[in-house]
């Protein structure tokens, strides 16, 4: 089976998945990675990567069409090259571009995608995708009859195939398609390059972390000593910080740290969720979780539920100690 | 400005969805609009207010889907349409592009086409994308903010690195995001509008089209694996204790 894998990056920075997407693909046979963009150099760096994590072809379209990803060239480009070189199966990392991406060229394919997929099984020559629906209340198989299939992957769902230095392969130009419909005047990073979606350890704050009257201090800056308070255990365990709905809308935080139903899904090894209640709308974007824990005044909190260890307390107290605590017990 | 806001009808968030003898059932609890589509309206009926024109909800769905509909015109929107026709059963995602794509070529004269960036149910966030492709028209997906001037339109995009700011002419097909802001409630005079209200279902030769093939396929139906979550209540006499002991918890966890 011949794999096109889609590497998705911004500015060079490769969304991580798209390693794992490689990985799959060797699984089945051949990976073919393309890498789009404009700059012989970002290409290049990128290409190289994609031999490392185990390519055997590379296809690199280098255009200034194609310098700021941009749905229609983009898609366009990509079902050019799908539609000469005929593989079975295109991957790509689930992100917000790739989404657009691959809709797009499965119109275009007169093909279908299956997103999300958490689990691949051949079955004959048919391509079997288990997939969340209902906010993984419910879990489906699904097929798709058109070729070449279209599937994405979330971040963490498989293996990160290990990266062996120096390893080339067969590298090859495509042209680009130039068929732009949008013009891109700008871009601002986030505050913090904080990619949840990514994160093996999670430390997240809802809306107890604004609560806190002892401190003497307001609304606004009670939750911003208390998300540095989260900061710091994260940056400790080498994990990301998320937030609640509550604690987002309250303007603690920003929206990229969102986890849930309207913002990330997210599948950490370690999620500490504190001051967090556990509506059900948090509770779809991190159940799937490897540790759960739970730290929360209310003893009669959901979040409990779900949570393989929960602490009764301040968190305010609790969070410090237990930064100190690890910090000891790590050695760090 | 004529904006047409797709809807969907799901099953409330709170409802315990489960398969069950190769269907999916969520007992009595309510069907709801789209939590994601009640965004688009939002943001349909700002630009209604801050450019003048109209808002067309419009939803592919059974009969009762008549009533996420309503939720939109209570909630603003001057009218609404209900595509339903027993051919669309089965209906993948590309199959509901391109009937919503007839379905807004026959309401005719749109600047813009509104969706949430997924529904609750499929969860798979390709329609908006797709309706865009067919009907030729740009996508701005994931957007946050919206400004329309001299017949463009410009959005800030929220994507994993930040935000992207990205402009196209009009007509455009556009997905919106949290940040667009609140969904309003429904008013009590929009309630009544509502209540009142007909609205007109066209079938697929309404629309000219034909029942679209699905492409992808469910074939089975499962529960996920119940989780043994017994939770573990860590106690102790101070916080410096009970962290150490919680410490010592995720250590033997060997998840870092």
């Amino acid at each position: 089976m011949k794999t096109f894998v889609y590497i998705d990056h911004f500015k060079g920075e490769v969304q991580p998945a798209s390693w794992e997407a490689i990985g799959v693909a060797k699984s089945f046979g051949t990976a073919v990675a393309l890498v789009f963009g404009e700059g012989a150099d970002e290409i290049a760096s990128v290409a190289n990567a994609a031999f490392e994590y185990g390519a055997d072809e590379v296809i690199v379209v280098d255009d200034a069409a194609l310098t700021d990803y941009r749905a229609e060239p983009y898609a366009s480009t990509l079902s050019a090259l799908a539609s000469s070189a005929t593989p079975d199966l295109i991957l790509f990392p689930t992100t917000a571009r790739t989404r657009e991406l691959a809709a797009m060229s499965a119109v275009d394919l007169s093909t279908g995608v299956l997103t999300d997929v958490a689990k691949f099984e051949q079955d004959g020559d048919k391509l079997v995708a288990t997939r969340p629906i209902y906010e993984g209340k419910v879990l489906e198989k699904t097929v798709c009859s058109g070729k070449p299939i279209m599937a994405t992957i979330p971040a963490r769902a498989f293996p990160k195939p290990e990266r062996v230095s120096g390893k080339t392969g067969t590298l090859t130009k495509g042209a680009a398609k130039t068929d732009a419909l949008t013009t891109v005047i700008g871009y601002s990073a986030s505050e913090s390059a904080v990619n949840i979606g990514d994160a093996a350890v999670i430390v997240s704050g809802g809306r107890g972390v604004s609560n806190n009257p002892s401190l003497g201090l307001d609304e606004a800056a009670t939750a911003k000593k208390g998300f540095e308070m989260l900061g710091e255990l994260a940056t400790l365990l080498g994990g990301a910080v998320g937030a609640s709905r509550a604690a987002v809308d309250g303007g603690y935080i920003t929206y990229a740290h969102q986890v849930g139903q309207t913002g990330k899904v997210v599948t950490p090894d370690l999620y500490i969720a504190c001051g967090i209640s556990g509506a059900i709308q948090h509770l779809v974007g991190m159940r799937n979780a490897k540790v759960i824990v739970a730290i929360n005044k209310d003893a009669d909190a959901p979040v409990f539920k779900q949570a393989r260890y929960g602490v009764v307390g301040d968190l305010f107290q609790i969070v410090p100690a237990l930064t100190e605590s690890l910090r000891k017990k790590l050695g760090k | 400005m004529k904006i047409i806001a797709c809807i969907k009808q799901v099953p409330d968030s709170e409802a315990k969805v489960r398969a069950e003898d190769g269907k999916v059932t969520w007992g009595d609890a309510p069907l709801v609009i789209n939590p994601f589509d009640e965004y688009a309206v939002e943001g349909a009926l700002q630009q209604k207010e801050a450019q003048g024109g109209t808002v067309t909800a419009l939803c592919i769905g059974p009969e009762s889907a008549k009533d996420a509909l309503k939720h939109a015109l209570a909630m603003g929107a001057d009218d609404a349409v209900l595509v339903s026709d027993a051919a669309l059963a089965a209906l993948d995602t590309v199959g509901a592009a391109r009937v919503l794509a007839a379905a807004i070529n026959k309401i005719g004269g749109a600047d813009m086409v509104v969706f949430g960036r997924q529904t609750l149910d499929n969860g798979a966030g390709l329609t908006p994308a797709q309706t865009a492709r067919v009907l030729g028209w740009p996508m701005l997906g994931l957007a946050g903010s919206i400004k329309v001037e001299a017949g463009s339109v410009t959005v800030d995009r929220i994507i994993e690195e930040g935000r992207q700011t990205v402009s196209a002419k009009l007509p455009a097909v556009l997905s919106l995001v949290q940040s667009i802001g609140e969904p309003r409630y429904p008013s009590f005079m929009g309630i009544r509008k509502a209540s009142k209200a007909t609205i007109p279902v066209w079938s697929l030769a309404d629309i000219n089209a034909s029942a679209p093939a699905p492409v992808v396929t469910r074939i089975e139906l499962m529960n996920p694996p119940v989780q043994e979550r017994e939770v573990e209540m860590i106690t102790g006499e101070s916080a410096a204790e009970i962290a150490d002991k919680l410490a010592d918890k995720i250590l033997a966890e060997k998840v870092l």
